[in-house]
């Protein structure tokens, strides 16, 4: 199977659609048709192209990992998207997103945040192309991340304060949501990861895919072929869709590395929130539970509907992994390989230190969505 | 068939009056059912019932908070459909949720547990047309009443459909934006209404920033009349009570009659 273009009204077998109040319905639907329109554009596509070349840095090398593959068992290539511009894979759908909402008029941008990894990528794009720029963040993910709200006020934009609910990234969605309904004449939502309406989760993965595209062409030159398996974080889902695409018709085991404590596909129950149907960790009444993550990038109680679909398939299998086993993963990639990740992507690292014994001799390729500077206050408190 | 939403709301319209169609949060409060009731009585031609949802996208602070502070009371859709079962609130009712809660009970479900609850009407606002067939489906099967959005960013080709689709009245969002009161009417309530009114037969209320007398009576010179939700709950969260809550309703009615 292969990871296809959604429905004309953006469904992946039973999940996705288009769950917003009608007065955003005329931005989703303008947005598709441009989306469609920009992504066949050849000058587009250069123009896009060049930026992620000499702006954001790409292409990210593949790192084949001797010590910790000795130590694990298995051989272990990372797919250094924390080397971009901005430390993580987030820039590749912000410039993606900021030139198709430059070409279609719009002169602002708002986004939500949690680790803030996407904010600040947002107000870099914001910046560059000479955006406005409002950013949505949990009270709760303000205090956790105190020098990404400080880079993205340096940047020139606005952050504001997400204080309704749990305080953390579905929080900032909502508010980015009705932002984004009094504002939709003017401002593009950039959302950042596979989900809300469509055209996102579709959209996003497809400014991702350079990911996964890479990742192919640098394991047909390392490996031969495919590797046997390709694990990434899953919170949205957006680096994992990003390198999923590029290995989904090959033989490849998928998975996804879900925080236990906000494991969407784990629990299995579909749900309506945020402008698409998915899975989505609920209690029986329909309210959405809080999902609770040592990593302010994972703390997402949903996940992206093409996900659920890979799930629901059969095609991705999606592992739950603990704060503490997060711990010790983040310290094994910094000690072993000198690479500190993020906490998100430590989530990867831990299932397949946890997962080694089925996958003994086996390659594995990582996608190490982000670095994990932001991540060494909140780690020292931790461990001291 | 016309269900007894639009039954009244045409009727009040035939005798030359304007529509008024109060909100409040189910559960809000020990005396929210009295405050329905009494909301009735002062002259409400229809009551939305909103039933709390965690992740209200459509909705401002007001009723964000009315949400929040009646889901930690313990309010449950299945609890405010049964205290509306047993109730005789004396006008047709709508509920207004968000998909979700609907889709969580089974859309068959959702709408026989309204109609067997007295309920005439839902409104469900992050369904627009193009996930709706579920939905209207259950509801049509249940002889409930399907509320349906124009926004003041609809096109006009897809007015005529949203009108067709719509039972008991079309609501026309008054403005871009979320719930809440604002010091003045928005010049784009009356544009829309005057859209919508253009090509339908069917009640035209618009609700989303009319929060006083006045702006509803501004309004009511194109459209049918007005929901007015922010307002209303804003006093249930003051404390008002069902006669303080009903004091704000009846001047809204008296403005609305003169």
């Amino acid at each position: 199977m292969t990871m296809t273009d959604p429905t004309a009204t953006g469904r992946f077998g039973d999940f996705g659609g288009m769950y917003v109040p009608e007065t955003l319905i005329p931005a989703c639907i303008e947005l598709d048709k441009a989306f469609r329109e920009a992504w066949t554009d050849p000058t587009f596509r250069s123009e896009l192209d060049h930026l992620l070349t000499t702006y954001a840095g790409r292409p990210s090398p593949l790192t084949e990992c001797a010590n910790l593959s000795e130590e694990l068992g298995c051989r272990i290539l990372l797919k250094r998207e924390d080397l971009n511009h901005t430390g993580s894979h987030k820039i590749n759908n912000v410039l993606g997103q900021a030139l198709l909402a430059k070409r279609m008029g719009k002169t602002r941008l708002v986004a939500e945040t949690g680790a803030g990894q996407h904010g600040v990528a947002t107000a870099t794009a914001a910046a560059l192309f000479d955006m406005e720029c409002v950013v949505y963040m949990g009270t709760v993910d303000i205090e956790r991340q105190k020098l990404n709200v400080f880079r993205m006020k340096l940047l020139g934009s606005e952050v504001v304060a997400a204080e309704s609910g749990s305080q953390t990234l579905k929080d900032a969605v909502n508010e980015a949501m009705r932002y984004w309904v009094s504002a939709v004449q003017d401002t593009h939502y950039c959302l950042g990861s596979v989900m809300g309406p469509h055209p996102y989760p579709w959209m996003v993965r497809e400014f991702h895919r350079v990911i996964g595209d890479e990742a192919r062409e640098q394991c047909q030159a390392l490996l031969g072929g495919a590797p046997d398996v390709v694990v990434a974080c899953v919170g949205g889902g957006s680096n994992a869709a990003g390198i999923f695409a590029g290995f989904a018709d090959t033989d490849a085991v998928l998975v996804g590395a879900e925080p236990a404590g906000g494991a969407a596909v784990g629990r299995a129950v579909p749900g309506i929130v945020h402008g698409s149907k998915s899975y989505l960790m609920q209690d029986e009444w329909g309210q959405v539970l809080e999902a609770e993550s040592i990593s302010a990038g994972l703390d997402y109680p949903g996940i992206g509907p093409e996900h659920a679909h890979l799930a629901a398939s059969g095609r991705a299998r999606y592992e739950p992994v603990s704060d503490a086993e997060v711990v010790e993963a983040f310290q094994l990639l910094s000690r072993t390989e000198g690479i500190i990740p993020a906490l998100e992507s430590a989530h990867a690292i831990a299932w397949i230190a946890k997962a080694k014994d089925e996958f003994q001799g086996k390659s594995v390729l990582i996608n190490l969505s982000g670095r994990g500077d932001k991540d060494v206050n909140q780690m020292m408190d931790i461990l001291q | 068939m016309t269900g007894a939403i639009e039954t009244a709301l045409r009727a009040r319209r035939s005798d030359g009056g304007k529509c008024l169609v109060p909100y409040l949060t189910g559960g809000l409060g020990d005396d929210w059912l009295e405050t329905v009731m009494a909301v009735a009585d002062a002259g409400a031609d229809a009551i939305e019932i909103g039933v709390p949802f965690s992740d209200p996208v459509m909705d401002g602070p007001t009723i964000q908070a009315a949400n929040d502070r009646s889901l930690e009371a313990g309010t449950t859709p299945q609890r405010i459909l049964d205290a509306l079962r047993d109730a005789d609130i004396g006008v047709p009712m709508a509920v207004m949720t968000y998909a979700n809660v609907a889709y969580r009970m089974g859309w068959e479900r959702f709408m026989n547990e309204l109609r067997a609850s007295g309920v005439s009407g839902c409104i469900l606002p992050d369904i627009p047309l193009e996930e709706a067939d579920e939905w209207t489906q259950a509801a049509d099967d249940a002889v409930v009443e399907t509320v349906m959005f124009a926004a003041p960013t609809s096109p006009d080709e897809r007015l005529p459909r949203i009108a067709e689709r719509a039972g008991g009245f079309v609501y026309a969002v008054g403005l871009l934006g979320i719930t809440g009161v604002r010091a003045d009417l928005a010049a784009s309530a009356l544009e829309i209404a005057g859209r919508v009114k253009a090509i339908t037969e069917k009640p035209v209320l618009v609700g989303v920033g009319v929060g006083t007398p006045a702006q509803a009576v501004e309004v009511s010179a194109v459209a049918d009349g007005a929901v007015v939700g922010s307002a209303i709950v804003q006093r249930m969260l003051d404390g008002a009570g069902p006669e303080g809550v009903a004091e704000l309703v009846h001047d809204f009615r008296v403005a609305l009659d003169a």
